[in-house]
């Protein structure tokens, strides 16, 4: 996207009141960080942080076909989901590479609720109104809403101070409520690994709406620290772990894809892949020993000095104090304990081959 | 901010502090605090020849690898091992103990080159 398109998101005046230092993220005008990036990654392991998520998209899909379609179009299966309920899930091409990755909630019968990524939402639209069926209907409705993720083990008390009287959904679920200025769709998942929600609310409304979940004790984070927490979690960013080249099965991700379920874009390959195993994974890699941060795009190397790959994401991990970072991998040393090279400007580190993900939030440990 | 009187200052935001032909150099307090955490140092060798502008050491934040250049020519005659260990001290003594390297001079006059205080409290103001 060109930087002349850049965009604001409904909280961009807030961010910079509150002292932000603004970055260009994916075509939007973002809050890096507030304070340090070591504060507020601490502030979501150990309380609450909030993050603002506007520029996120959201689909809005409805009709008698919604259902078999979606579950056309989506790698996972949309079948399983009860009203209320939320799975994470894949938009592919027709080779089964990744075009995103996406959360699909059940709001109805045949009502869906899509959350999007900011780079991918003109792509996404797209590609869908491109196979959109007569008895389906669906809307863009990125513009209309403010977003916010407000993450951490105190989040549920944030919550609960700021909306007296809602209940919060259970994992994964979503619930819709009336606020001032129209509704309030809160969603609990995140991009942390800690419980938490994301808040959607109309767009006019935000700031409000952000100022009053830092009243409830949540500290105010930037993508800096939102990538260091989702890397920890080993969740993927899409465009750096995942891409058109590169499917869920590559990526380590075939929980969220349903083989079983019928045809749906990008199967014939999944299920090759499945079924051979696939030539690259997608692996975890943590330093032995301090060093130099890893970072997207290093060259990585075998043990004989081959350069074999480039890391898809990288950083020093501020809970572990050590690198870690992601890369695809030939399947032979996609194993537990491989040793191999992160390559820093000429110096090599040794990182391992480790299980995702690389921490273990408090609420997982319970 | 802190600009301490006594140092002299390159527009990349480096300090030296030159005494007799030897200039330690660092970063500043307006470096270190636009920085934040600093998480790695990476030191040259000592007894390696640099010219006035080359990336010399390296001060990784958790987001970003900035290279810090030789504000003046000559050769690393000692650096901080202190920092690499701690990178931290970048932050809370950027003009004490997040000393980075030490120069022997090849020219003098260089210094003169470089931004007194006042002069680099304009650059950053």
């Amino acid at each position: 996207m060109p930087v002349s398109t850049i965009q604001s998101t409904p909280l961009e005046n807030l961010h910079v009141r509150l002292g932000a230092r603004m970055v260009p993220f994916a075509g939007w005008n973002m809050p890096v960080q507030y304070t340090s990036i070591m504060d507020e990654h601490a502030a979501v392991r150990g309380a609450t942080g909030i993050f603002d998520i506007s520029h996120m998209g959201q689909f809005l899909v409805s009709g008698p076909g919604a259902l078999e379609w979606l579950n056309k179009m989506l790698a996972n299966n949309v079948a399983k989901l009860g009203d209320g309920q939320g799975q994470y899930s894949f938009l592919l091409n027709e080779a089964g590479g990744v075009i995103d990755d996406l959360i699909v909630y059940r709001t109805g019968d045949s009502d869906f609720f899509l959350v999007v990524n900011a780079s991918m939402i003109d792509e996404d639209f797209a590609w869908m109104a491109k196979h959109q069926p007569a008895d389906v209907e669906l809307r863009n409705e990125s513009a209309l809403w403010a977003g916010m993720a407000v993450q951490g083990p105190d989040s549920a008390a944030a919550f609960a101070k700021a909306c007296p009287g809602q209940t919060l959904p259970p994992r994964n679920g979503i619930v819709r409520f009336p606020v001032e200025g129209g509704d309030a769709v809160v969603c609990r998942t995140g991009y942390t690994g800690e419980d938490g929600f994301e808040f959607f609310c109309p767009a006019e409304k935000g700031e409000a709406w952000f100022e009053k979940f830092i009243e409830s004790g949540a500290k105010a984070c930037g993508l800096g620290a939102r990538d260091t927490l989702r890397l920890e979690m080993c969740y993927p960013l899409n465009g750096s772990d995942l891409s058109p080249e590169r499917t869920p099965i590559e990526a380590g991700l075939g929980f969220f894809v349903d083989l079983e379920k019928g045809d749906f874009i990008g199967r014939d390959t999944l299920a090759k892949q499945k079924a051979d195993g696939p030539a690259q994974k997608l692996v975890a890699l943590e330093y032995t020993d301090k060093g130099a941060p890893p970072r997207s795009h290093y060259p990585l190397e075998d043990a004989a000095g081959n350069v074999i790959s480039e890391l898809s994401s990288g950083v020093l991990s501020p809970s572990l104090g050590k690198g870690i970072a992601m890369a695809y991998v030939p399947a032979a040393l996609s194993k537990l304990g491989t040793e191999l090279f992160v390559d820093v400007r000429g110096r090599k580190f040794p990182a391992k081959v480790v299980k995702k993900p690389f921490y273990k939030p408090a609420a997982a440990k319970a | 901010m802190n600009v301490p009187q006594n140092l002299r200052y390159n527009s990349s935001h480096e300090w030296v502090l030159l005494e007799g032909d030897i200039a330690t150099v660092g970063i500043s307090d307006h470096a270190q605090e636009e920085l934040t955490d600093v998480v790695f140092v990476e030191l040259p060798p000592v007894g390696k020849s640099v010219d006035v502008g080359d990336p010399t050491a390296v001060v990784e934040s958790v987001k970003a690898a900035s290279d810090i250049y030789a504000p003046v020519s000559g050769e690393v005659v000692e650096v901080n091992n202190e920092v690499e260990a701690n990178p931290a001290l970048v932050n809370t003594d950027p003009y004490g103990k997040g000393w980075i390297f030490k120069l022997k001079l090849k020219n003098p006059a260089q210094v003169e080159a470089l931004l007194d205080a006042s002069g680099y409290e304009a650059l950053i103001g």
